[in-house]
Parts: structure tokens; sequence; C-alpha cells
């Protein structure tokens, strides 16, 4: 009998305690930002207003720098897959993404084709998360959080007045990522007489662009840490 | 000292030196003399020309990322995979004109061939069964090699590369439905990616070909 009591005054102290616990800190929210191509490989080819061809690796870079610094700013935890003109093979971007455990991955691309900005979700088919996933397909379990996330961006772009265009795509590294994973790939912007009126090189541009996803992935983080 | 056997053996094979000697003689002057005469060996009968064909063509737009289907009268082959070429080469001459709405250069001799397959079931391996080889109205694995110089010269970018290979599988549904699943090869061998973003070491479903606006 004096057992029974003392494990239930055990009980009610260990519930009390609970109660009057803190509530338990936020999980961290980290953003991957991979800035495609780079080192031996250059990506595909972006005029400058002068017509001198640039690499695509050089405007993914920039526009990820921009972004970090941005996100940074607002107290937000960013993983990058390069910080230089290095070459970083499409397996090992994934294994960067994966080991940080965040809360969004975007994969970064510039066309000098088309116009405005595309987001690209994974097209696999939306699978149930397992413990072990097949590497090729490990984006299955995460693509209904990566539409979600397109969502979020798609709404933050066309606020802030940019063309944009979803769509859904096989990608390599893009298709290894256990995160919400969104790839976006930027095109220079053109006016409806179809004349360029903002080239992918341009700082203006790219300060809008950077913006507008900072702004979408505070949006994200907001939705992220609700019940 | 020679042996006996030795010396007749030399001389058979002498006799048989200078009977084939003449014999490539005889060859060569009537190979000459047919020359000579002007003895045409082409046919004589011009090859019997396809009867034309509607053929729907899945046609990219980089504006606006779409998919817009145009019909076009084509002279088609009988053969499944040569008609799935000379649609396909068709396309390629679209994209390759100068105003095309999703310009790469290239062309009809892009598509290098184009194999129709037994598909396997999308949850066995990779080779079909053998009631899959039997089955004349079941679903079909269509492997279109595409040449080197095609992919050297693609333009490089996420939406660019989705659209061409996009329109290549739903043109092929399009006109061969029973084609379900497309893969690609570059000069008969695998690769990664049409120029640095588009997968091509996946099998290609036909079934959501077609992007949605």
């Amino acid at each position: 009998m004096r057992w029974i009591s003392c494990t239930i005054v055990l009980l009610a102290a260990a519930a009390a305690a609970a109660a009057q616990a803190p509530p338990a800190p936020a999980a961290r929210f980290a953003v991957v930002l991979d800035a495609a191509h780079g080192g031996d490989d250059p990506g595909g080819r972006i005029n400058d207003p002068a017509g001198k061809p640039e690499p695509e690796k050089a405007s993914t870079l920039a526009l990820s720098v921009r972004l970090r610094s941005l996100l940074a700013a607002r107290g937000i935890s960013v993983v990058t897959t390069r910080e230089s003109d290095a070459t970083v093979a499409l397996d090992r971007r994934a294994e960067i993404a994966n080991h940080a455990a965040a809360q969004a991955c975007i994969s970064l691309h510039a066309s000098q084709t088309g116009s405005g900005i595309r987001l690209y979700v994974s097209s696999l088919p939306p699978a149930d998360p397992a413990r072990f996933l097949p590497w090729k397909t490990a984006q299955a379990a995460w693509v209904t959080r990566s539409l979600a996330l397109a969502g979020v961006l798609n709404s933050a772009l066309l606020h802030a007045g940019f063309t944009v265009n979803l769509g859904r795509a096989s990608l390599p590294a893009v298709d290894s990522m256990t995160c919400p994973a969104v790839a976006i790939e930027i095109a220079p912007e053109h006016a409806s007489n179809h004349a360029q009126s903002a080239a992918l090189d341009d700082p203006a541009y790219q300060a809008r662009v950077a913006q507008a996803l900072a702004a979408a992935l505070l949006e994200w983080r907001t939705e992220d840490r609700q019940p | 000292m020679i042996s006996r056997f030795q010396t007749i053996l030399f001389a058979i094979l002498l006799l048989a030196s200078a009977i084939m000697g003449v014999a490539l003689w005889q060859l060569r002057e009537h190979a000459h003399q047919r020359l000579l005469a002007g003895e045409d060996s082409a046919p004589t009968q011009a090859p019997a020309v396809a009867p034309s064909q509607q053929a729907t063509l899945l046609v990219a737009s980089d504006a606006d990322n779409t998919l817009l289907s145009q019909v076009q009268s084509l002279p088609l082959p009988q053969d499944p995979g040569a008609q799935a070429r000379v649609i396909l080469g068709k396309l390629l001459d679209l994209y390759a004109a100068p105003d095309a709405a999703h310009p790469v250069p290239g062309g009809a001799n892009s598509i290098a061939q184009v194999f129709l397959l037994p598909a396997p079931a999308a949850n066995s391996a990779a080779t079909p069964s053998a009631a899959d080889k039997d089955n004349p109205t079941g679903p079909q694995l269509a492997v279109v090699n595409l040449t080197g110089a095609f992919v050297a010269t693609h333009p490089s970018g996420l939406e660019t590369e989705d659209l061409t290979l996009l329109s290549i599988c739903a043109t092929l549904h399009a006109n061969l439905p029973r084609v379900t699943q497309v893969r690609f090869l570059v000069d008969g061998q695998t690769r990664a990616t049409l120029a640095g973003h588009a997968d091509l070491t996946r099998t290609y479903l036909t079934a959501g070909s077609v992007p949605q606006p």
C-alpha cells in the first residue's frame, strides 16, 4: 500500500513538472542553396547585354551568394553546396543537402532561353516516407512538401511582379534530396513587346529575384513552425 | 634431299595456283566486258512513295512552357519504328527552323534510330516477360537513339531540355498509343543528362508527358 502511494506521488510530481517545463525550442530552420554547375561544368551559356557569353555557373553562384546574405540577415541558417567556382558532383550536392536536414532545398539555375522564372519540382510520384529510401528516388517521399514549397515560392515571385512557370522534371541531384526541394531557373525578363528588359547578370534584377525568394522562404519558415 | 611426297604436293599446289589465276583473269575480263557494254544494274522501277498520313506533333514553346498540338501530313513508312523516326524527325525539323518557338539545331538527322520493344511492367524487372513479348497490343517501350551532334549543340537549361524530351515523349504517344515508356540513348550509349540538366538515365512515362501551364 505504501509503495502504491509513493508511485502515485512520483507520477503526479512528474506530470506537474512536465506541465511547468518551458516549451521545447523550435527546431533549427535551415535552407540549402545549391548553385548549379561550377568548376569543370560551366552549364549553359548566358549572354550579357554586350553579347559576350558567360557560363551559367557564374550566374548561379552570384545569385546563391546574394540570397545567402539575405537569408543569414534574417536569422536563417544557410548551407551552400559551393562557395566558389568548384566542381561538385551531383550526388555530392544531394549528400550535402541530406546531411543538413534542411526545411528547404533550393537548386539555382539560369538560362538564356525563355522568359521569367521557372519552378521545377521532381516528377517522381509521391511515396510514403520510409527509414531507408532508394538513392535515385529519395525525393519521392518529399514531393508533396516540395509542391507546397513551390506554391509559396510561386506566390512570392508573382507578388514581386515576375512571370512564373511551374513544372515537373527529373533532375538527378534534386531526385536524391530528402527535403522539400525546388529547382529554380531564372531567365532574362522580357517586356510585353518581347524585348529583353532585364539581363541575367543585371545586379538589380538579381537583387529583386533574391529578395522575392528570401521573402518566400521567410513565409515558408512561418508555415513550417505552425502546429 | 626432297622426298617424293613433297615433290607431288608442290606440283599439286602449283597447279591449283595456276588454275585460280586463270579463273580470276577470266572473271576480271567478264567484269570489264560488262562495264564496256554499259550494263545498267540500277533498279528500273522507282521505289514506291509511301502515302501521306496525318501525324500529330506536340510542339514545344519556350515562351509559355507548353506543348501545342500540330497536325502534319507526312509520307509514313509501314514499319512502326521507322514511322516513329520520321515523325520525330519532322518535329526536330520544326525546332531547327529559324523562327522556331523552341529553337534547337540539328533537324531530322538528329534521330539515329527508334526501337520499339515490349514494355516491362512498372513493378517488375527491366526484362519483359514472355507474355509481354507475345502480346501484339501490349504497351511498348520506345528507345530513341539521339546523335551525339544533336546533344552537343542542344541549348542548356532546365526548361529547354525538359521541353525537348517531353515533346518527343508526347509526340510518340500521340501517334503510337501503345508507346507508354520512352528511354533515350546518345550514339547508342547511355548518358547522364541531355545538356547538363534533364536526366537521360531514367525511363520516361508518356502518360505524364504533357506539362500543365
